[in-house]
């Protein structure tokens, strides 16, 4: 009874080394349940499958597609980047062609071809402007902070205009001249300031510089970088 | 050649079966100017926006390249060189880096997975990672080392020439947004004699050495460079001088392939007709016979 446990032993080991003499790696315990024919028979059925893969009998795809035009059918609007005064126009091309139902969603911004000042190109921070527009820390809305408070709350654009219109109106009764040192008449008002414009048109862009300057301002900027 | 989106392949990696070759297709090619580069690395930018790639946000390293190296998210890096000439003058070398396109590709030809890597008749070689097992033999096979694998999915990654753009007719996105026209793009016939008007400006602006990259090494390149100092173009952040493909690649996939198959094919078969000529042994008998005709223990 001993000598057949010794035998069997002795081929269990055997069989155990040439399972680890094909696949090295492989941790083979005695407990494996697969004996040399078992072994010879999975060997037979994957060479066999690998060839046939080989031959062209493989179940993968053939066709190698390129990665489908994604602005297809997106809706392409012409803008202005708002960085600097450069003021390069831009196509925001966004999801969905504005049907009734259709949510948009800018999915990709780049230069305008026909605008004249960048014919189509980009600087790094106007071709990364699509991370801009989704920035979470974009501002959406007017927001008030009071004096001595830490806390910005939002507040509507009616409320946002009428505290700029009384502080102006406030700032310029106080603060305007009518009348120089020497008694020229003369149109001042130099204690507030504007900036204005982006993505704005020659017209609005002049509409603007009427505005401010009828209203005496000297401290003033209008232009796509502001 | 069915969808819309699609260009024709000529060569697809691990595969034997030929490609149609019937369509004559235009060759297209980048030109990178590197004369003409500020290094605002709009490209990089214009890559990773077009392409739906966002990297980590990762750490100076001392120098302009950011990010340090090509990464499976960042196709293109601008690779910046402090070059001091014979006669102290300090030059700046900045070159756009990422895949060049070649014409004889050694990632191609050392791909294992059938289609993983594709050839386009226009030139493009693009990478399908559907099929790409992640084995990393193409950066083996890559005299420029480019591509890189991901850690998340393990696939390989790199430039696509803006495959999907170049299939619609536009130009890839990087080419489109270069505020300085460093980048062109266009036929690589077109793209040869524009490189050949830049020389001549070059050499009358004292740059003797001037020339365009455009290794044979590897069957020519469809991103070509425009270097003010083509004879050594290694001074370029390490610009091979003559690329070209590991003759390791050429004898594993070359030689030895074809020859392993026709072995493993052979066993196959031998096994087959074995089987049916032989057939199996009969275990119990076997261990019976050689060992204990008295004992009932056989193989489990």
């Amino acid at each position: 009874m001993n000598a057949v446990t010794a035998a069997d032993g002795m081929r269990c080991a055997l069989r155990i080394e040439r399972v680890r003499a094909f696949f090295p790696l492989a941790e083979v315990s005695s407990s494996m349940d697969m004996n040399r024919r078992q072994f010879f028979k999975a060997c037979a059925a994957g060479l066999g499958g690998s060839s046939l893969a080989l031959l062209g009998f493989s179940a993968q795809e053939v066709l190698a597609n390129v990665r489908t035009f994604k602005l297809t059918r997106t809706t392409e609007t012409r803008n202005t980047c708002p960085y600097c005064s450069v003021g390069c126009g831009i196509i925001l091309s966004s999801l969905g062609d504005k049907s009734k139902n259709a949510h948009s969603e800018i999915i990709h911004i780049e230069g305008d071809p026909d605008h004249p000042v960048n014919r189509g190109t980009l600087c790094p921070k106007g071709a990364g402007l699509l991370d801009f527009i989704h920035s979470p820390t974009r501002l959406k809305y007017p927001e008030y902070r009071a004096a001595g408070s830490n806390e910005w709350k939002r507040i509507s654009w009616n409320d946002a205009f009428d505290r700029i219109a009384k502080l102006m109106k406030a700032d310029r009764d106080a603060n305007f001249q009518a009348t120089a040192g020497d008694g020229k008449v003369v149109n001042r008002w130099t204690t507030t300031g504007m900036l204005a414009a982006s993505a704005s048109s020659n017209e609005s862009g002049y509409i603007t510089h009427k505005f401010a300057r009828s209203q005496g301002m000297l401290v003033f900027d209008n232009q796509a970088r502001v | 050649m069915s969808s819309l989106q699609s260009l024709d392949i000529t060569r697809r990696s691990a595969t034997t079966t030929p490609s149609p070759q019937v369509r004559n297709t235009v060759d297209v090619a980048k030109l990178i100017d590197v004369s003409k580069c500020i290094g605002c690395k709009a490209c990089q930018v214009a890559c990773s926006e077009w392409n739906d790639l966002r990297d980590e946000i990762g750490f100076n390293v001392g120098v302009y390249d950011n990010p340090a190296d090509l990464t499976a998210k960042s196709w293109t890096v601008m690779r910046f060189t402090e070059y001091v000439e014979q006669d102290g003058r300090l030059e700046w070398l900045i070159r756009k880096d990422g895949c060049m396109h070649c014409a004889d590709p050694g990632c191609l030809k050392a791909c294992p997975a059938p289609g993983a890597i594709v050839q386009y008749s226009n030139g493009i070689v693009d990478f399908v990672e559907e099929h790409c097992i992640g084995c990393g033999s193409c950066i083996t096979g890559c005299p420029f080392n480019i591509p890189r694998i991901d850690k998340k999915d393990n696939k390989a990654y790199k430039c696509t020439l803006c495959s999907d753009r170049v299939a619609v007719g536009l130009e890839p996105a990087c080419v489109k947004t270069c505020p300085t026209g460093a980048i062109t793009f266009g036929s690589k016939e077109d793209m040869h004699v524009h490189a050949a008007e830049r020389i001549v400006d070059l050499k009358e602006r004292g740059y003797k050495t001037a020339g365009l990259y455009d290794p044979p090494g590897v069957g020519g390149t469809h991103v070509m460079y425009v270097l003010k100092h083509a004879d050594k173009p290694e001074i370029y952040h390490g610009l091979p001088n003559d690329p070209s493909i590991s003759p390791l690649v050429s004898v594993w996939k070359g030689a030895l392939k074809p020859l392993a198959l026709l072995a493993m094919g052979f066993t196959a078969l031998f096994g087959f007709f074995h089987y049916v000529k032989v057939g199996p042994n009969d275990a119990d008998a076997d261990a019976a016979d050689e060992t204990h005709p008295d004992s009932s223990a056989g193989p489990r």
